[in-house]
């Protein structure tokens, strides 16, 4: 067992850990921030992503012990420790964009997604589509082909939805019949 | 009433912020964990099962094998399928004399702390004397096999049809045929299989979180399984991380874990690693395809003729045969097909087991069917397009049924003018715009091309119940069989009552599959949520409406037509300041003043709604490919659906479903695939080997939904539309890459790897023999 002190969601904490205890487990298990999921604990899906000294990192490739005199920001805390006021219901700019732009459908990948976006745009407030791309390559989502999530980024850079694509929410419509003109 | 289509579903906030109600996020004080034993080997006789030394770990509560579990029955078919015996064919929970895939369950091992689980399990001695694996369905048809008894690999075989096939192709001015074979897929749902469960020691009941997909069902095979009464379980409704239909099938994990919590009496947790996942959740897909098409010289179709190979795994899974009766029900996809034959044969082998896949069936058939319609065109000298439009059903020619039955029940093609449908697409996508586009590409020395794919889709199927109720403060609550798999059903449902009763959707509380809540439910799967279950909750939310009307005339003295029940009031067409609220009109509609004799106290209503047979809409999917011929890499650059959706419920959660499947369909058509090596030992074992599509993999995908034909079979019109941005991603991609390779002959096999491009590059490039 070791000590391990560390800040996580904005609060101190201290443990005795087993030294192969991962993060992830450290913040479910014995915090009870189930918020922060596990899609493949071998680093390749992007799920548990959190905050540590303000980068993201994927919760399940470090240890506890790593994380010893670390802050750690999960989903959990992410409003509350942004810009955004953090009273009930407020939420990060970032996850008022995926919100707003339908980028979640089941949602397991979104408190990853989430926290990896912020880290993006901290890092280039105003990414190309491309960079967007780019910069998520760590994150799968299974649900979403991506499209709504790029299209989120995109909104929480620009504080409004970017290019009205043809795929994107706000497509519009191809000849009578289709949905715009179409329906009722 | 409408409700506003782009309010941000129900279920968002909770899982924007981290509080998703995934069963893993289920805290208890007894909470133990069960790790699976699995077989190491693909086949052969288990002849014993050592647990002392595990069971002699500090903090293990017990080590299971199959000698310490009831002698109940196999793991049951959902489906049966009329002349197919599945029992042999079925997965005891726990490997008894045999093991048939890598995977298998062997024992199980409880423990205080999951870490201890897992240690302890790998201490468990499994000795297994090996046989020979078999890895091919084609060659196995024929033998027979000692591990299940010396019964025949071929389970049963998927016959229809109708007309005159050789009489066809005797005629025939052209015969053009193909092999294809599908790769082995797996859903690869973000949350891994899982399932907690609790034990109320007041009522010695189980509780269990994480019944994904038929928690009816399910709850009534475990039951019997553990001796119980049904009731004794309580099927909880938890948010769940994808399933695109593997999740929630009933796995022998889920009989284990019932059976450890109540053995233990305490919770038990099980849930698996990104590795188990991959060796035992069901695989998919994986066919070998056979088909020929007869045509007259002006290329109509005259004859349609398919023989496949299912590659079922090791046993028989819960849908039994209906990835086969899809394959070969809807071969013929939306074509007008004079003589049609379609033989699916399912062949037991040593790998995981197959089920329903997002589209079964028909990722598979509209791959092989519109790969051929594509050398159709080719051989006859017609462009893709016209030798489609020449063979699709006009709207004179539907609503149409093919003389043959699809699950027990007629195939009315109720989708409307397919013709017209194509022909609105390939205008709405602008698609001369993109052969030429393709073609200049070509010219620059680019190996670009396009390819479509026309398909029928289908959904809706089964009954689901719904209660609809107003309690007395006005809160409006549904309650249905359906699960929410995280495609937005909580919205979609709330949506169907919210607009008949005239609230907003937010201000209805939806509860999924609660098995106490309801006596019997469905569950989700094919598409059917918003057909099915949205129907059932229209209808008893229309039920509510009207006796909301009806008390509120009695106490307006108002005629009951004049009552209008709007944003949670009801009042009089001719007075419609007096507004009551719906939850005084609770209170009113149980108090004896106003009960009518043979009417229920309160506002609250019933309903059921069965689908007498399923929509069947058509779509277009649409793809245009660059290859990377030095490497025999495939980039998708632009990708386009159409579909007809009947009606939409929720814009963005439709865009979003089409959009997702198309995303998944590309993995598939390009990616995807689970093969094992000569020994029967799965090579891909971690989330990284199992490549699928990335956000910089995909192009921005177009989506038009058409709403020109509301489905006929259900009051709300709606058709489904789970599975439409999938079921043409194979073959819309196979057909752009031989366009961007300029082929003549066909690709053999999906998925398009770099090793099948380059093969194919290769053999162009041969001189002809
Ligand atoms: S769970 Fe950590 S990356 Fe997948
Ligand atoms: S929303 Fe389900 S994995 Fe992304």
């Amino acid at each position: 067992m070791t000590r391990i002190e560390l800040t996580v969601d904005g609060a101190k904490v201290s443990d005795d850990v087993e030294p192969r205890l991962l993060l992830v487990q450290y913040l479910r298990e014995r915090l009870g921030k189930t918020g922060t999921v596990i899609g493949c604990d071998t680093a390749s899906c992007g799920a548990c992503t959190v905050h540590l000294d303000g980068r993201s990192v994927k919760s399940c490739n470090v240890l506890a012990v790593q994380a010893d005199g670390a802050e750690i920001t999960t989903i959990e805390g992410l409003a509350a420790d942004g810009e955004a006021s953090g009273a009930d219901g407020q939420l990060h700019p970032v996850q008022e964009a995926f919100h707003e732009c339908h980028a979640l459908q089941c949602g397991f990948c979104t408190p990853g997604m989430i926290m990896q976006t912020a880290d993006l745009l901290a890092e280039n407030p105003h990414p190309t589509e491309d960079e967007i791309r780019q910069g998520l390559e760590g994150n799968l989502c299974r649900c979403t082909g991506y499209h709504n999530i790029v299209r989120a980024v995109q909104y929480a850079a620009n504080g409004t939805s970017a290019t009205p694509g043809t795929g994107a929410a706000a497509q519009p419509a191809a000849g009578s019949g289709t949905i715009d003109g179409g329906a009722a | 009433m409408t409700v506003d289509q782009e309010f941000s579903r129900l279920e968002d906030h909770r899982l924007a912020v981290g509080r998703g109600r995934f069963h893993e996020s289920v805290r208890r004080a007894d909470l133990a964990h069960l790790r699976v034993v699995r077989s190491a080997v693909a086949h052969g006789r288990l002849d014993g099962v050592d647990v002392a030394e595990a069971a002699a770990v500090p903090g293990v509560l017990g080590v299971f094998t199959a000698a310490d579990l009831p002698d109940g029955p196999p793991i049951p078919a959902r489906q049966p399928s009329p002349g197919i015996d599945f029992t042999p064919y079925l997965q005891p929970p726990l490997a008894r004399e045999w093991v048939r895939h890598v995977g298998e369950p062997v024992a199980f091992v409880v423990a205080e702390d999951a870490y201890v689980a897992e240690d302890a399990a790998r201490l468990v001695d499994v000795a297994i004397s090996e046989l020979p694996p078999v890895l091919d369905a084609r060659r196995a048809d024929g033998t027979t096999v000692e591990s299940l008894a010396g019964v025949p690999a071929r389970v049963g075989t998927i016959d229809t049809g109708y007309g005159d096939v050789a009489g066809a192709f005797d005629q025939a001015a052209t015969v053009v045929e193909l092999e294809l074979d599908t790769g082995r897929h797996s859903a690869m749902p973000l949350e891994n299989r899982g399932l907690t469960v609790g034990f109320d020691h007041d009522t010695e009941r189980l509780v269990v979180w994480g019944a994904a997909k038929v928690p009816f069902w399910n709850r009534n095979v475990i039951a019997r399984y553990l001796g119980v009464p049904d009731d004794r379980l309580h099927m909880r409704e938890s948010d769940v991380g994808g399933s695109f239909g593997i999740r929630g099938e009933l796995y022998a994990e889920d009989l284990l874990t019932v059976w450890a919590a109540s053995r233990l009496r305490r919770t038990i947790r099980w849930v698996e690693d990104r590795e188990e996942h991959l060796l035992a959740a069901n695989h998919a897909r994986q066919q070998h395809h056979r088909v020929r098409a007869a045509f007259t010289p002006e290329g109509r179709m005259t004859a349609l003729d398919d023989e496949a190979w299912l590659d079922t795994g090791a046993y028989i899974r819960t849908h039994g045969a209906v990835v086969a009766a899809l394959t070969a029900g809807m071969f013929a996809g939306p074509y007008r097909v004079p003589a049609f034959r379609s033989q699916v044969h399912l062949v037991v082998t040593n790998k995981m087991g197959v089920g329903t896949y997002r589209a079964p069936g028909r990722f598979q058939n509209n791959a092989a069917r519109e790969h051929l319609m594509d050398l159709a065109a080719s051989r006859l000298g017609l462009s893709p397009e016209e030798v489609r439009l020449r063979n699709l059903p006009t709207g004179e020619e539907t609503p149409d049924a093919r003389p043959m039955r699809i699950f027990g029940a007629p195939m009315l093609l109720d989708g409307g003018d397919h013709h017209g449908h194509v022909t609105k697409a390939l205008a709405t996508v602008g698609w001369d715009t993109w052969t030429a586009r393709a073609g200049r590409a070509r010219s620059e020395g680019r190996a670009v091309g396009v390819g479509m794919a026309a398909i029928l889709e289908k959904a809706g199927l089964g009954h689901e119940n719904a209660v609809v109720s107003v309690d007395t403060s006005g809160g409006v609550r549904v309650a249905v069989g359906s699960t929410s798999v995280g495609q937005g059903a909580e919205t979609v449902l709330a949506i169907a009552a919210a607009e008949v009763l005239g609230v907003p959707p937010q201000a209805v509380r939806v509860v999924l599959s609660d098995t106490d809540t309801l006596h019997d439910g469905g569950g989700t799967f094919a598409s059917r949520t918003t057909v099915v279950a949205g129907t059932a909750v229209h209808q008893a939310a229309e039920q509510v409406r009207d006796r909301a009307a009806r008390t509120a005339a009695r106490i307006l003295q108002a005629e009951p037509e004049d009552v209008v029940v709007r944003d949670g009031f009801a009042a009089s067409r001719h007075a419609p300041k007096r507004q009551l609220p719906l939850g005084a009109l609770a209170q009113a509609a149980a108090a004896p003043g106003f009960l009518r004799p043979g009417e229920e106290p309160g506002l609250i209503a019933r309903s059921t709604f069965s689908a007498p047979t399923m929509t069947y809409p058509p779509g277009v999917h649409f793809a245009e490919v660059e290859v990377d011929t030095d490497i025999g890499e495939v980039r998708v650059t632009r990708y386009a659906v159409t579909y007809e959706i009947g009606r939409t419920m929720h814009e963005g959660m439709a865009r979003g479903q089409v959009t997702g499947g198309v995303a998944q369909g590309i993995g598939g058509a390009l990616y995807e695939d689970l093969p094992y090596d000569a020994d029967g030992v799965p090579l891909v074992r971690s989330q990284r080997d199992y490549r699928v599509p990335l956000a910089r993999d995909l192009p921005d995908i177009e989506v038009h939904l058409f709403e020109d034909v509301p489905a006929p079979g259900n009051p709300l019109g709606v058709r489904g539309v789970g599975e439409a941005g999938i079921a043409g991603a194979g073959a819309a991609v196979m057909n752009a890459v031989r366009d961007a390779l300029q082929l003549t002959a066909p690709l053999p096999r999906l998925p398009l790897t770099q090793a099948t491009v380059l093969r194919a590059i290769r053999d162009r490039d041969a001189p002809a023999r």
